[in-house]
């Protein structure tokens, strides 16, 4: 099926290269001159309430429900940011919007600092994104020169003015408390919640934190409508699109913007091309690497958030990662393990301390020293970090290897017993992960 | 504090561009990792001497810049290569066969992970998913994306830059 594009349309047009030309020319700042005129802030994030916009980045928020928590009296500085860190393994379609439409994302920023009444806004974007960075920058200063940015935004006395913040290398940086850290120039630690950054955010001011796809869509639900919107998708609870990025073992991996709600299968097999060399589907992960695997016989699950959550995984960042037969588990759970135990910020114990423990036991049974006990050791330590860290990394680290020795604990016990892996032998091309 | 240290300082441009971060904050240490990146940009790394500068500038002491600057994997204390390459070594890009390439690399240049080649040219290290995972196997040049690599790509990349041509910043897909 095709589908049409919403944000995706632009960069989707021949010939179009994301100047604000090219931008205003294709209808682009006509929603933020629209709300201006007609939506005082407050019913600019009721709009936004009733599109059901749930955000991008990984937790799935409604986003306006989390712009109204700010406190209403418009006496007290409040900040936007925008979470451009993309650093989820398996996705990479925030870079693609950033490098491809910058001026979507910075209309969306106008929208949303209007509505919470910011006057500054900052986007945290990934060190590793030094192209991505000077499109940006780029973007932002024509916007200011054409009046779109500054004191007086359009003559409207509104205020808005956004700033660059290039990230370092961290991807704990992406988790939203952490990256107030980062701006104000600490060690990007994540604080403890509550207080939650709604009330005490940035420079310890109420903050609204949101991604970049979840931003791009507002232009649109303020031109169209929440009608519009909520037509879109299968789910009254998961309206809109949503950019999935498809990689791993797919004919076509890439950025595919779809209804929020088509088949895992339709996605693989219709967007993607299908698997390489008409191999069969061992896993996937639906969601970017804090996501639970899924087997073949989930293949059917709507991509939307409720249905993600029923089969035990989530949708998360939309990073789609698909594995065929010959895939080892185990290899694919330690790699995901490393980059955990790489990332974790030391904060807290049960994820500083665990996250090497896993990575041992791991490396030990990919390496045929396996023992008997270290799968339920496994477990064990898994169990001692889920639900008792500051932030969510802790669950999301534990997630590969959870739900690998769950689908595929006959792979684990394989490598214990015969100190060897099961998955084929993949031949020199296409060598990765299936291959010892 | 090593008392031979050098009086070290950021360009005029620097210096302009640093004026004009400070404005966008309303607290000075704020300016921290833009500070930080832009020295790495003209220094090629954060010496002791430039981590002092830069606490002077932005009125810290030097512990909380330095706690920062171990904090970022993007930061170096010590001088890299003229290039700087950053292979992904996550989930997409292992299917697609980033240990080959690996491999390849570690041969041609004769070095290991974190090593740099006895010319000075070039650093190898491996890095944690670079949002290229479409485009695997994916690999960073001094912040520019090249992707899609094969053995033939990769050996097409390092003598050009032997050559002398400069990684160029291209979009996703494009390089
Ligand atoms: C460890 C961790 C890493 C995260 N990384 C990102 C990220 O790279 N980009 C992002 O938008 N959100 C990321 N998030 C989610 C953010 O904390 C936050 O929920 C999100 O930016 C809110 O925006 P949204 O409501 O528009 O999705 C991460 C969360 C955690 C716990
Ligand atoms: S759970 Fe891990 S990443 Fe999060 S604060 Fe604790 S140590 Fe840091
Ligand atoms: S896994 Fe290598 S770029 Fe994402």
């Amino acid at each position: 099926m095709k589908y049409e594009k919403v944000l995706h349309k632009n960069l989707e047009t021949p010939g179009y290269a994301g100047s604000l030309a090219d931008y205003e020319r294709l209808g682009g700042y006509l929603a933020i001159r629209k709300a201006l005129k007609e939506y005082a802030p407050a019913q600019l994030i009721d709009l936004v309430k009733r599109s059901g916009l749930r955000g991008r980045g990984g937790a799935g928020f409604p986003a306006g429900m989390k712009w109204d928590f700010l406190p209403k009296d418009p006496a007290i500085t409040r900040y936007l940011c925008c979470n451009a860190d993309e650093s989820e393994p398996g996705t990479f379609k925030d870079r693609q919007l950033i490098e491809r439409d910058p001026h979507q994302l910075i209309e969306g920023m106008m929208l949303a600092a209007y509505a919470i009444g910011a006057r500054v806004g900052y986007i945290y974007i990934r060190g590793e994104f030094v192209y991505g960075a000077q499109v940006l920058q780029r973007a932002l200063t024509e916007a200011t020169r054409a009046g779109y940015l500054g004191k007086n935004i359009l003559g409207s006395r509104t205020e808005i003015d956004l700033h660059l913040h290039r990230g370092a290398g961290a991807y704990i940086c992406g988790e939203e408390t952490a990256l107030l850290e980062s701006i104000e120039g600490k060690r990007g630690l994540p604080r403890t919640k509550p207080p939650f950054p709604a009330i005490h955010g940035l420079y310890g001011k109420p903050t609204v934190i949101n991604n970049v796809e979840t931003l791009s869509n507002l232009p649109h639900i303020v031109n169209r409508g929440v009608e519009w919107f909520i037509s879109i998708g299968s789910s009254p609870k998961s309206p809109g699109t949503r950019i999935f990025s498809v990689s791993g073992h797919v004919n076509r991996p890439g950025n595919y913007e779809v209804p929020m709600g088509i088949p895992l299968r339709e996605l693989i097999y219709e967007q993607a091309g299908g698997v390489r060399n008409n191999k069969r589907i061992k896993a996937v992960i639906p969601g970017g690497a804090s996501a639970a695997f899924l087997t073949e016989s989930s293949l059917d699950v709507k991509m939307d958030f409720e249905a993600i959550a029923q089969v035990g995984s989530m949708l998360g960042s939309g990073g789609v990662t698909v594995m065929d037969e010959d895939t080892c588990m185990v290899r694919a759970a330690l790699n995901l393990m490393e980059f955990f135990a790489h990332e974790t910020c030391g904060k807290c114990s049960p994820c500083r301390e665990g996250s090497s423990w896993l990575v041992q036991i791991m490396r030990r049974i990919e390496h045929g020293h396996g023992r008997a006990e270290d799968l339920d050791q496994l477990v064990r330590i898994c169990n001692n970090i889920g639900g008792k860290t500051v932030c969510a990394f802790g669950d999301a680290e534990i997630a590969p290897i959870l739900s690998t020795l769950k689908h595929w604990r006959s792979e684990y016990e394989y490598h214990v017993k015969e100190k060897r892996c099961m998955a084929g032998d993949r031949g020199e091309e296409l060598v990765g992960i299936g291959r010892h | 504090m090593n008392p031979e240290t050098k009086k070290v300082e950021f360009s005029e441009k620097a210096q302009k561009e640093i004026r004009e971060i400070l404005t966008h904050y309303p607290d000075k240490r704020s300016a921290m990792l833009p500070v930080l990146n832009l020295a790495q940009a003209e220094f090629g790394h954060i010496s002791e001497d430039v981590m002092v500068m830069i606490a002077d500038l932005l009125d810290l002491t030097p512990p909380k810049v330095y706690e920062v600057l171990t904090f970022y994997t993007l930061l170096n204390e010590k001088p890299v290569g003229k290039y700087l390459i950053q292979l992904c070594r996550t989930l997409s890009c292992a299917l697609a066969g980033s240990e080959n390439i690996l491999g390849h690399l570690k041969q041609r240049l004769g070095i290991g992970i974190g090593e740099t080649t006895p010319d000075g040219l070039f650093t190898l290290k491996t890095v944690e998913c670079l949002a290229s995972c479409g485009t695997a196997p994916a690999m960073q040049v001094n912040g520019a994306f090249y992707e899609n690599l094969t053995r033939g790509k990769v050996d097409k990349i390092l003598d050009d830059l032997k050559r002398g041509a400069q990684p160029v910043l291209k979009p996703m897909g494009e390089n």
